[in-house]
């Protein structure tokens, strides 16, 4: 842990945090992220004053609200009710008072909380890729293990399936197998069938490199003793062949689920995700799609850097061989 | 020759695989139709029967190879129109877009490459890898949002130019092929026939253009089909977020209305595109690298 850089442990405590707070949604998010509110549709981020209205100084910070006038932000405010970790609570990290409402990221253009979606979007979107390069990686382990360590017949046809997958180009495969699926799905169902579509697709890959290691581990020498005193293939591949793959599979995983991330976001993005009450990264970018939106509310487009710092987060191994000197 | 058959294969291949996934779709085009207390059932029947909705599986890819054959690929329900009429034009528009920000991206990032290596650690190479890294980390969908809204606020914005669509492809493509292309040359550099070629005497441009860059071309042509593969999918992407008329938007629409043959259609040309791009890559390979000639 010592010798990590600078940009990777920050990038780590980012992750972290990331994770943190979107675990976290309903304490940090001032509001319900599906409560509409339609008479303060589109408001603009809010800026944050240390002065109020008459220019007297207080420690407590303020906001401008809808009608001009600054108001103090209040914390630990009680408000709408919310389930995180299993509990339920109404309290929020911070609010103004009732009238008025606080939208530190902006509104969209049903006057929904931009901040609080953007938080409460991150546990589909989070989740939906852990969940799709577990899948993706159990099916890689799974079937390239099958193949590299029987070979024969069951080597073939799971690498010509490979190839199959690996012959389109991923966002036309995933759109494709996605239109198998029923187009509406409540958000849950949603994630979870997004996050198997493309475990789904996205085993090839893995299964490949699997492949690869386990079968360099089987010729190993003393895989050959263990044969020869009759240990069961079972035992071949659970205690001789698989633990060879888990350094490939640490990296696999740290590459795919930034991927898978982006994936799902993706297919939200063009409306085949995560549906509109449920929030998602990718819905919440969708309505940039309309170029009225992105003529006139700019704030709409900070989602956006929530998923560029996400995947900044995830690149955990990008610059690693670069800064080791492995690729020069 | 064995790699094109091998590529119908795939082709063959992914044409079942997609037969199979949309065969599991619940409900098809008629389902909405169903609702409608206009349309008799017998009305319905029949139509089913026009459409081939009612046949079976293999009885349905059979028809589907034969459209192919005649050149329609299937009919489309939403438009009652040969898919291939609506597809060609589509399909002309990717390819103008994808061909471009291809030779685009190329034309730039081997020049870019070549010279940061040759410059190692030097102010230009420094300030290209952190572009690449930040690129790198940006993922195409953000990008293309940006610079959509950068085009929009500034004013350049018209979106029957392809400027905007190749920049975001350029820009997504880009520091994949640096950094493979700047990595390939530094490989060559260090190997010992080029030093040697260096105490002979021989450097500048002889030495780059001679001995360097021919050699480090092989793992280069190999990335051709790659990094067009990359670039067909983000072609989808920015086609839908700035609204250039390719595959793309159509392909989304066809997922929508559960349009079956329209679905088929763009997945087997991305499909067809990847595998004439990697084929021209193992043909570039095959002419440019002796010993693979000499393999084969």
């Amino acid at each position: 842990m010592k010798h990590w850089s600078v940009s990777r442990r920050l990038r780590i405590s980012g992750l972290i945090c990331l994770h943190v707070a979107v675990l976290a949604a309903g304490f940090l998010g001032p509001y319900d992220p599906t409560e509409q509110n339609r008479a303060l549709s589109l408001q603009p981020p809010m800026k944050i004053h240390f002065a109020d209205d008459r220019g007297r100084l207080h420690a407590r910070p303020l906001v401008t609200a809808a009608d001009g006038r600054r108001y103090p932000l209040r914390f630990f405010v009680a408000g709408a009710r919310y389930r995180c970790l299993g509990l339920t609570s109404r309290t929020h990290l911070f609010g103004i008072d009732p009238p008025f409402r606080v939208f530190l990221l902006g509104s969209d253009e049903f006057g929904r909380d931009q901040l609080s979606r953007a938080l409460w979007g991150g546990q589909i979107s989070l989740a939906t890729g852990w969940l799709a390069a577990l899948l993706a990686l159990g099916l890689g382990l799974g079937l390239g293990t099958i193949a590299g360590f029987f070979g024969g017949w069951r080597d073939m046809i799971v690498m010509r399936g490979a190839d199959l997958f690996l012959a389109l180009p991923w966002l036309y495969l995933l759109l494709a197998v996605r239109a198998f699926l029923p187009l509406s799905l409540s958000p849950w169902t949603a994630a979870l069938a997004i996050a198997v579509v493309i475990g789904i697709i996205a085993w090839a890959r893995p299964a490949r490199l699997v492949r690869g290691v386990v079968l360099s581990a089987k010729e190993r020498d003393y895989v050959y003793a263990a044969r020869g005193f009759g240990a069961s293939s079972w035992r071949l591949i659970s205690r001789h062949c698989l633990p060879e793959t888990y350094g490939l599979m640490a990296t696999q995983a740290a590459l795919l689920v930034p991927q898978f991330i982006l994936a799902e976001v993706t297919l939200s993005f063009v409306g085949l995700g995560v549906g509109d009450p449920a929030v998602s990264w990718g819905n919440l970018l969708s309505p940039i799609r309309q170029l009225s939106i992105i003529a006139s509310a700019w704030w709409m487009l900070l989602p956006a850097l929530v998923v560029v710092f996400a995947a900044w987060c995830f690149s955990l191994l990008d610059n690693q061989g670069e800064r080791n000197g492995v690729v020069r | 020759m064995r790699r094109l058959l091998q590529a119908l294969f795939l082709l063959a291949g992914i044409s079942i695989l997609s037969f199979i996934l949309l065969e599991l779709a619940p409900g098809d085009f008629l389902g909405e139709a169903k609702l409608n207390p206009q349309l008799s059932p017998a009305t319905l029947a029949a139509l089913r029967h026009q459409y081939a909705l009612d046949q079976s599986l293999p009885e349905k890819y059979i028809h589907w190879l034969g459209s192919v054959a005649d050149g329609s690929f299937g009919i489309s329900f939403a438009y009652n129109l040969p898919v291939s009429t609506l597809l060609w034009p589509r399909a002309r528009a990717t390819v103008r877009l994808t061909l471009t920000s291809l030779v685009l991206s190329w034309l730039i990032a081997l020049p870019l490459g070549v010279w940061s290596a040759a410059g190692r650690n030097s102010w230009l190479d420094r300030g290209l890898s952190f572009a690449t890294s930040a690129l790198l980390a940006l993922p195409d969908l953000a990008l293309a949002c940006l610079l959509l809204f950068v085009a929009v606020r500034t004013g350049w914005y018209r979106s029957s130019s392809l400027t905007l669509p190749v920049t975001v492809l350029v820009l997504a493509a880009l520091p994949t092929l640096l950094r493979h292309v700047r990595s390939a040359v530094l490989d060559v550099a260090g190997q010992p026939y080029v030093r040697a070629a260096r105490s002979h005497g021989i450097s500048g441009a002889r030495l780059w253009f001679r001995w360097i860059l021919p050699a480090a071309a092989n793992p280069l042509v190999s990335l051709f089909g790659l990094s067009l593969a990359g670039l067909i999918s983000s072609s989808l992407l920015v086609e839908t977020i700035v609204g250039w008329p390719g595959l793309g938007p159509l392909f989304l629409e066809a997922i929508a209305a559960r349009d079956f043959y329209l679905v088929i259609g763009p997945v087997m040309l991305s499909a067809v595109f990847l595998v004439i791009g990697v084929l021209i890559g193992d043909l570039l390979l095959y002419l440019l690298d002796p010993r693979i000639r000499i393999e084969t």
